[in-house]
C-alpha cells in the first residue's frame, strides 16, 4: 500500500513539455528521501489541460501542480510528499482561493462544465497496466455481452442509446452494426479508424494514449455482435506514444485471455492487428483506409458497395472511430437510457473537442451535446488571449467550416452545425480572433486539400488546385468580383462531382467563409485591403509623423533599406522597397508604425 | 512526397539486407503486409531507394511498379535520404493560426534549403508536417524526437545552434 500517488501526465502535449524528465527526477528525489515504498509515481494519459503542461496531480490531496519544472521537483518531494505541506505556490492558480485554501480541480471553470465518458479514464489510470483498467470496470461489458447477451440485444441497446458515429459523419452506430451483422459471410472484419488526420484534432490520440484498452474491449464486443473474429486498428504513424501503448495493451489483453481464443469461456474468438498509416490524409476516409490496410495506395473507391457489404479484403466490415468505441462499454454497462438522457433530441451523449488556436485553455474537453459555443470558448476555454475579440471558431477541419460570432449561442450538435454551414467533424475546434484573415484561412485549408488529394478523380485533383489559385489571386489583390462568383460556382461543382468525402467537403471552408465573411473577400477584391492585416501583398506599412521621434531604430532594423530620414526627424517608408516583414513595427518603441 | 529519385549513391550493407529479409520473412503469412514491411525497411535504411524496393519486390513477389506506386503515395515514405537531424515544422491549423508559417520560412532562410530537401552536408533536412497533436504548445517543430513548442521566430537560431557541434 502506498500512502500517496503522484499522477504525471504522459500524453503527447505534456511529454513534449518535458514530463518524462519530471518523472525521472521525481524517482531520484523519492529515492533520496527514502520514499519509494510510500509514494507511487504513475504515468497517466492526458488530463486535458495541455496548455498548463507538464501536469502533475498528487493524491490523496488531489493537489494539481501545473507547468511543473524539473527544478520544482525537489521542493515538491521534500515539502509535500515528505512533510505533507502542499506547495501552494506551484498549484494551478484556479485551485487556490485568495485566502490560500486549496479547492477541488473539479470545481474549476475548465472542468466543471465537462462530463467525461469517452475520457473517463484518461489522466486517471496508468494506460500501460491492464489491471488498472480492469479495476475501473474494464472488460466487464465484454464479459456481460459474450456470456449473457445475444448480438440482437447488443444492437438494440446501441440503437436505443442514440449513439452516432463520432468520426464526423454522425451515422447511427446501432444501424451500422445491424447492417454489418445482416450480411452473411464466413469471414468478417472489425476495424477501428484511428487515422485522426484533421489538423488541430487530437481527441482519438488522447483516448489511445490514456485508455487504450477501451478500444480493444469495444472492438471485441463489435466482433461478437457482427460475427467477426479479426479486428484491425489503423493508426497514424505520427502518434508514436499511442502506437506503443496499443502494442502493450494488445499483448496484455492476449496474456489475460481477453483477446484470442475462447474469450470468457464463451467459445468466442477475437484478435486484433495493428496497422500504421504513412502520412496520407485521405486514408481517414473509410474505403481508402481499408485499401491502405490491404497494402495498396490508399485511394478511395465508389460506394456502394458499402463496407458493411464488401469492405476489407472484399468481406463485410464494420468500421468505427476511436471515440465511438470509447462510448460503447459504458453504454452497455449503464444502459441505453442513461446515455440517451444526455444531449439534445437527435444528438445523444457527449462529444470530445480539441480546443486550439487563439484560446487560453488549449486542450481536450468533453462536453454534453447541446453545450453552446459560448460556454466552450468563454467558460471552459477561458476566453481569447491578450484581450482580443472572438471572430470565428473552425470545426470539422478541412471538411468543415467557420462558426462566426453571430452563432455564438448555438447549442452544439450534429444537425445545428450542419445547418449553419459547418459540421461536427471529428472534434477539432480552432478559435480565431480579429487578427486572423478568413480568406487566408480558406486558402490554408485548400492548400491542405491540394496536397492531400489522392488524384484519383478529376473534380478534386484539378478543382481544388483551381480553387487554391483563385484564393491566392484574391489574397494578392488581383481578383475581380466576377472571380468571386466563379469561385462559388466551382465550389458547388467540386462538391457535387467528387468521388469521396475528401473532395465533396473540400470546398466547405471556402463556402462558409464566403457566407459569413463576404465583406472580407470584397475588401480584398475591391479595396485591395486585408482587414486583418495578414495578406502581405496587400499590406502597407506607414510611419505616423506625429508619433515618430526620429530615433532611427526602424531605419537600422529594416533589412531592405526601405526607411529613410534624419535623426530626430520623422522617417518615411518607401513602399516600393518595403518587403512587409514588419520588423520595423516590432522594434518601434513609440508605436509610430502602423500597418493598413 | 516527391517522386524524384535520389542522386545520392546507394550504400546499403549486407547486415541491413539480412535484417530486411528477416522482416519480410516475419510478415510472410500476413495479408496486406507491404505497408509494415516498407515502414520497417525505411527504419533500417533511413529511406527507400529503388534498390531496396527491388529487394522487397523480389522477395514478396509484388511487381516493382506496385511498390513504387505505394511508396510515392504516402508522404512518410522517402526516396531520398534524410538529414542527420530531421526538422519538421507543424503546419496544422492550430500551429498555423499561431504563426508556424513564419517559423517555417525562417528555417528555409537560415538553412538555405526548401522543404523536402537536405542540406549539402547531410546535417539538416526540412519538412512541413501535419498536426502532431501537440496543439496545446502551438506553434511546434520537431527535430528527430525532440519537440520544441510555444515558439517564436527569434527562437529558431538558438535551437539550430544546439545541433551544430
Amino acid at each position: 500500500m502506498y500512502r500517496s500517488h503522484v499522477l504525471v501526465c504522459g500524453g503527447t502535449g505534456c511529454t513534449s513539455s518535458g514530463s518524462a524528465q519530471i518523472i525521472e527526477t521525481l524517482q531520484t528525489e523519492l529515492e533520496k528521501q527514502g520514499l519509494t515504498k510510500e509514494v507511487c509515481v504513475v504515468q497517466t494519459g492526458c488530463h486535458g489541460l495541455c496548455a498548463l503542461g507538464p501536469i502533475m496531480i498528487v493524491y490523496p490531496e488531489a493537489a494539481f501542480y501545473s507547468m511543473v519544472k524539473v527544478s520544482d521537483i525537489p521542493e515538491i518531494v521534500e515539502e509535500h510528499l515528505l512533510k505533507g505541506r502542499v506547495v501552494k505556490r506551484l498549484l494551478y492558480n484556479e485551485t487556490v482561493t485568495d485566502a490560500g485554501d486549496v479547492t477541488s480541480l473539479a470545481d474549476t471553470e475548465f472542468y466543471k462544465h465537462q462530463h467525461r465518458i469517452a475520457l473517463r479514464n484518461c489522466g486517471i489510470i496508468n494506460p500501460e497496466n491492464i489491471e488498472e483498467y480492469i479495476g475501473t470496470g474494464g472488460y466487464e461489458a465484454l464479459g456481460k455481452v459474450v456470456t449473457s447477451m445475444t448480438p440482437e440485444e447488443v444492437i438494440k441497446v446501441l440503437t436505443d442509446s442514440g449513439l452516432r458515429g463520432r468520426g464526423g459523419g454522425g451515422f447511427p452506430t446501432g444501424i451500422k452494426w445491424k447492417l454489418a451483422r445482416s450480411n452473411a459471410s464466413e469471414q468478417k472484419y472489425v476495424c477501428c479508424n484511428a487515422d485522426e488526420g484533421d489538423p488541430g484534432a487530437f481527441m482519438d490520440r488522447s483516448v489511445l494514449e490514456g485508455d487504450p484498452h477501451v478500444v480493444l474491449e469495444a472492438m471485441a464486443i463489435a466482433g461478437y455482435t457482427i460475427g467477426a473474429n479479426q479486428g484491425y486498428i489503423y493508426v497514424r504513424a505520427e502518434y508514436p506514444i499511442a502506437v506503443a501503448r496499443l502494442k502493450i495493451a494488445i499483448a496484455q489483453a492476449r496474456e489475460y485471455g481477453l483477446l484470442g481464443k475462447n474469450i470468457f469461456n464463451s467459445g468466442f474468438d477475437f484478435d486484433i492487428g495493428l496497422r500504421l498509416g504513412a502520412g496520407a490524409f485521405v486514408c481517414g476516409e473509410e474505403t481508402a483506409l481499408m485499401t491502405s490496410i490491404e497494402g495498396k495506395r490508399g485511394e478511395p473507391r465508389p460506394r456502394p458497395p458499402f463496407p458493411a457489404q464488401k469492405g476489407l479484403f472484399g468481406e463485410p466490415t464494420l468500421l468505427n472511430n476511436v471515440e465511438t468505441y470509447a462510448n460503447i462499454p459504458p453504454i452497455l454497462l449503464h444502459g441505453a437510457e442513461w446515455f440517451a438522457s444526455m444531449g439534445t433530441e437527435k444528438s445523444k451523449g457527449t462529444k470530445v473537442f480539441a480546443l486550439g488556436g487563439k484560446i487560453n485553455n488549449t486542450g481536450l474537453v468533453e462536453i454534453p451535446m447541446g453545450t453552446t459555443l459560448r460556454q466552450v470558448v468563454e467558460d471552459i476555454g477561458g476566453g481569447i488571449p491578450n484581450g482580443k475579440k472572438f471572430k470565428a471558431a473552425q470545426t470539422g477541419g478541412p471538411s468543415g467550416g467557420c462558426i462566426p460570432a453571430e452563432h455564438f449561442d448555438i447549442p452544439i450538435d450534429y444537425d445545428n452545425l450542419i445547418e449553419i454551414g459547418s459540421m461536427m467533424g471529428s472534434g477539432g475546434l480552432i478559435v480565431m480572433d480579429e487578427d486572423n484573415c478568413m480568406v487566408d484561412i480558406a486558402k490554408f485549408f485548400l492548400q491542405f486539400t491540394v496536397d492531400e488529394s489522392c488524384g484519383k478523380c478529376t473534380p478534386c485533383r484539378i478543382g481544388t488546385k483551381r480553387l487554391y489559385e483563385m484564393l491566392d489571386k484574391i489574397t494578392k489583390g488581383q481578383a475581380t468580383l466576377e472571380d468571386l462568383d466563379k469561385l462559388e460556382e466551382l465550389c458547388y461543382y467540386i462538391k457535387d462531382n467528387s468521388l469521396c468525402g475528401l473532395g465533396q467537403t473540400a470546398p466547405n471552408p471556402v463556402l462558409s467563409t464566403l457566407r459569413y465573411f463576404k465583406d472580407e473577400y470584397i475588401a480584398h477584391v475591391v479595396d485591395k485591403k486585408c482587414p486583418a492585416g495578414v495578406c502581405k501583398s496587400l499590406l502597407r506599412f506607414e510611419i505616423i509623423p506625429e508619433k515618430c521621434k526620429g530615433c532611427t531604430m526602424c531605419a537600422r532594423t529594416c533589412p531592405a533599406g526601405a526607411i529613410s530620414g534624419t535623426v530626430k526627424h520623422p522617417h518615411v517608408i518607401d513602399p516600393d522597397k518595403c518587403i512587409k516583414c514588419g520588423a520595423c513595427m516590432e522594434k518601434c518603441k513609440f508605436g509610430a508604425i502602423i500597418k493598413r | 512526397m516527391s517522386s524524384k529519385t535520389s542522386s545520392v549513391p546507394f550504400a546499403g550493407t549486407k547486415e541491413q539486407e539480412a535484417e530486411l529479409l528477416q522482416v519480410i520473412e516475419a510478415y510472410k503469412d500476413d495479408k496486406g503486409a507491404l505497408m509494415p514491411v516498407l515502414q520497417q525497411a525505411q527504419e533500417i535504411y533511413g529511406y527507400l531507394p529503388i534498390e531496396v524496393q527491388t529487394i522487397i519486390s523480389n522477395e514478396m513477389g509484388i511487381p516493382l511498379e506496385k511498390i513504387y506506386g505505394v511508396v510515392t503515395f504516402y508522404s512518410q515514405f522517402s526516396l531520398n535520404p534524410k538529414g542527420k537531424y530531421q526538422i519538421s515544422v507543424c503546419l496544422g491549423t492550430a500551429c498555423y493560426v499561431k504563426g508556424s508559417g513564419d517559423i517555417y520560412n525562417k528555417l528555409i532562410e537560415l538553412l538555405g534549403i526548401q522543404g523536402g530537401e537536405c542540406t549539402p552536408d547531410g546535417k539538416f533536412s526540412l519538412d512541413a508536417c501535419r498536426c502532431i497533436g501537440a496543439c496545446g504548445l502551438a506553434p511546434v517543430l520537431t527535430i528527430n524526437d525532440d519537440v520544441y513548442g510555444r515558439l517564436t521566430v527569434d527562437d529558431i537560431e538558438t535551437i539550430l545552434a544546439k545541433y551544430s557541434e
